[in-house]
């Protein structure tokens, strides 16, 4: 299988690098992280604020069947530049862990291909790890459900 | 004070991170290891405890000396608690790119 996306998180380092080269030139994918739409699209959340501009805010929440809001998080705006790049803060609501900084880099390879490197700094390289470990619950979580989903159909 | 003793918080200190280098060549006694460092003797025996309690390190008696070795299999955990994350990222890029690829046909 191809690795397309590549995250680099050296022990011990606060930081991580997330990168991805996509089939689409690089305004399509600027769209997709400026236009709320297309944001709730694929990352399947409810965008409550989204203000794309210095000092201009933004803010998620995905609820689940019932209503009941399982995800929340918002941040600020520091740069937003058309096709080039985002940098931005991140905070999860409700779950203690501290604040990141997001540096969104956004890069044409060619007139139909980019490329996205997103880099997070957090406040310590205990929190970067905290936070990693927390996504992997949720990647475990996830493919609980679904193999929980695909066994209900075999009954 | 309370030491969450995890694997995350033992490699966050720098000293312990050099322990693990030092004990990944080959096992060593706790007097081998502290003579690398300028800290007091005692100091490296709590991290040596912190590393040992969270299984990074693993002790073996040898006759009268006690060696450290490092336990790969504790070590391949951190590693891969990076993969589930890059596959959250790749579902979602790969979404990303699906449906932008719908906008590219419309223009």
């Amino acid at each position: 299988m191809e690795r397309k996306t590549q995250v680099q998180a050296a022990e011990g380092k606060q930081e991580l690098t997330i990168t991805r080269e996509f089939e689409l030139p690089v305004e399509l994918l600027f769209r997709a992280y400026a236009e709320p739409e297309i944001i709730e699209q694929w990352m399947g959340t409810k965008v409550l604020a989204f203000n794309g501009q210095k000092f201009g805010n933004w803010q998620y929440a995905t609820s689940d069947k019932e209503g009941k809001v399982v995800f929340s998080a918002n941040g600020t705006f520091h740069e937003f530049v058309t096709d080039q790049k985002i940098t931005r803060t991140f905070e999860m609501e409700n779950t203690g862990f501290g604040i990141q900084l997001e540096f969104l880099n956004f890069e044409a390879l060619s007139d139909d291909t980019s490329k996205l490197t997103v880099h997070i700094l957090y406040g310590s390289p205990a929190e970067r790890d905290q936070f990693l470990k927390i996504g992997m619950d949720k990647g475990m979580n996830m493919a609980h459900n679904r193999l929980q989903q695909v066994a209900e159909k075999l009954k | 004070m309370n030491l969450r003793r995890d694997v995350f918080q033992a490699i966050a200190d720098p000293t312990r991170r050099a322990i693990l280098v030092l004990v990944a060549v080959h096992a060593m006694t706790a007097g081998a290891i502290a003579a690398n460092f300028d800290t007091a003797r005692p100091t490296v025996s709590k991290h040596l405890a912190i590393l040992t309690e969270c299984e990074l390190l693993r002790q073996e008696q040898n006759g009268r000396e006690i060696y450290y070795h490092l336990n790969p299999d504790k070590m391949k955990e951190i590693a891969d608690f990076i993969e589930p994350f890059r596959q959250h990222w790749d579902d979602k890029f790969n979404k990303l790119e699906d449906i932008m690829r719908q906008y590219k046909t419309k223009k």
